[in-house]
């Protein structure tokens, strides 16, 4: 037995034959049966059921009427968040002071309490959840209260999660595209997302803990759906270019040096109003030495995490922060943080592994199509 | 033939003084998908214990020891376009390379089929 923390669908995934590991201090599933290769193509073609329980879910609410909330997270986010609609989400970035990325999470504005105080529900990365609830609660201190969810989460990724999921909750079919639903089902309360980290149509689903194992197995009675595990959860989100945290952005990068420039608002952009924004405004003005650029390598070697990138002319210009193979895509892909001046698309490099110097290009990301929920015009 | 293994899960397919080396079906197992096997070209010469091949799966790369030296004489180049050989067969299609033996007595200290088997059964 570890000492680890388990999610409230550990023994299901023990039943399933997962292989464990141990990832943010939970007892994870790296793969399962199917293996890493097999769970990223059946994610891609069909869909795939992961267990996100170990991230962080909470709810901010106002500590009293006429406090707006989205005015007064967007202190600690670069993001739009006055716009934001009930029921809509957005991606977007704890702010450090320094100018730095402490987190990435989704905010989604939720309908006001029956006190009729606003509030936001925010899902923020497993790692760094402790840090940021006590980061949010400290910053709006006396302002707004912070209620952590301890319940499970679920992802169903894949073009056949909508066909899957509506044939449980038919309203599903057309949920728009980061937007939030409090669903009744079967007496279970859900909270479901038309979101995800691989690329694909799909949905994260909020559940009771004590409801978590048996909605799962319902999921996975149907023929399309697998459990997929974190293995290639990596693989899917690196092939469309998506970040991770504690890797490709961390609080030594700046969202424009980390080419997040969509993550902040054009609003905040002339506004500021965020942690770091002096620093951040004047990198979008000035611009930044380095910037995180997608690679591809010539041969099939993939060049894993921390495997220096050097110049045509020899000198050390990078370092990849995110590598592996690409099943989709065919071949290895990767990211990583280059000088300026070499971040031009198609721009000749070379990856240092194993000693020898390998024949790479920067290359335009995602590597494979995203391939999102539209709603019919 | 006769066939040894290492505790790390190499193996050596002995005939005459021609050595089939690669990695085992435990190995393989263990490993995953093999999406790159990069292997030494024909003529390069190691001893044994060093690291002659590196095989990555889609979890991270390990390195491959030699269980015995010599020249290489033959290398599998399905590897190349095809990793997933390895998956497949690891001890017959997925071969890495062939050498020409330097010192027969290499084989001494290795496992047999039998003293692997107990091995991995541990």
């Amino acid at each position: 037995m570890s000492d680890y923390l388990k999610t409230a669908l550990y023994d299901l995934h023990i039943e399933l034959g997962a292989k464990m590991v141990e990832f943010a201090g939970y007892d994870m599933p790296v793969q399962y049966p199917l293996g890493v290769l097999g769970e990223h193509s059946h994610t891609r073609e069909n869909a795939g059921l992961f267990d996100v329980s170990h991230m962080g879910q909470a709810i901010l609410t106002a500590t009293e009427q006429g406090v707006n909330i989205a005015e007064l997270f967007e202190t600690l986010v670069p993001g739009l968040l006055l716009s934001l609609k009930e029921g809509r989400m957005r991606y977007s970035l704890l702010m450090s002071e320094e100018g730095t990325i402490l987190d990435d999470l989704m905010i989604t504005r939720i309908s006001n309490d029956e006190n009729g105080l606003e509030r936001l529900f925010l899902v923020v990365n497993a790692g760094c959840k402790d840090a940021d609830f006590a980061h949010i609660e400290a910053k709006l201190a006396g302002k707004a209260t912070l209620e952590i969810k301890d319940r499970a989460l679920v992802a169903l990724q894949g073009p056949k999660a909508a066909d899957v999921f509506s044939r449980l909750i038919p309203t599903s079919a057309t949920q728009a595209f980061m937007s939030m639903e409090f669903v009744d089902y079967k007496g279970i309360d859900l909270i479901v997302s038309r979101c995800g980290y691989t690329g694909e149509d799909g949905f994260e689903i909020s559940v009771p803990n004590d409801k978590a194992a048996a909605f799962c197995k319902e999921l996975l009675s149907h023929d399309e759906v697998e459990a997929i595990g974190l293995g290639a959860r990596d693989s899917l989100r690196l092939e469309v270019g998506l970040c991770l945290y504690g890797h490709d952005i961390d609080t030594t990068t700046t969202p424009v040096e980390a080419d997040l420039l969509w993550a902040i608002g054009k609003r905040r952009r002339e506004e500021g109003g965020f942690p770091g924004a002096d620093i951040v405004l004047k990198q979008i003005a000035e611009g930044v030495s380095r910037k995180r650029v997608g690679i591809l390598a010539e041969g099939r070697a993939p060049a894993r995490e921390h495997t220096e990138i050097f110049s045509k002319a020899g000198n050390k210009i990078g370092e990849v922060t995110s590598g592996g193979f690409g099943p989709t895509f065919g071949g290895p892909v990767g990211m990583g943080y280059v000088d300026i001046e070499f971040a031009e698309i198609d721009t000749e490099i070379d990856l240092m592994v194993r000693g020898k110097a390998r024949p790479a290009k920067i290359a335009a990301m995602p590597f494979v199509p995203q391939n999102y929920y539209r709603a019919p015009k | 033939m006769s066939k040894y293994y290492t505790e790390d899960h190499e193996y050596v397919f002995v005939k005459g003084d021609i050595a089939t080396l690669g990695v085992s079906e435990h190995a393989q197992e263990q490993l995953g998908d093999v999406v790159f096997v990069e292997l030494p070209e024909v003529g390069v010469t190691f001893e044994k214990g060093d690291e002659f091949a590196v095989v990555e799966s889609v979890k991270a790369a390990s390195e491959v020891y030699a269980p015995v030296g010599g020249v290489v004489v033959e290398v599998n180049s399905a590897l190349e376009d095809a990793p997933a050989t390895v998956n497949e067969g690891a001890e017959s299609v997925g071969w890495f390379v062939k050498i020409k033996m330097a010192n027969p007595s290499d084989v001494e200290g290795l496992l047999n089929v039998e003293a692997y088997g107990a091995h991995i059964a541990d």
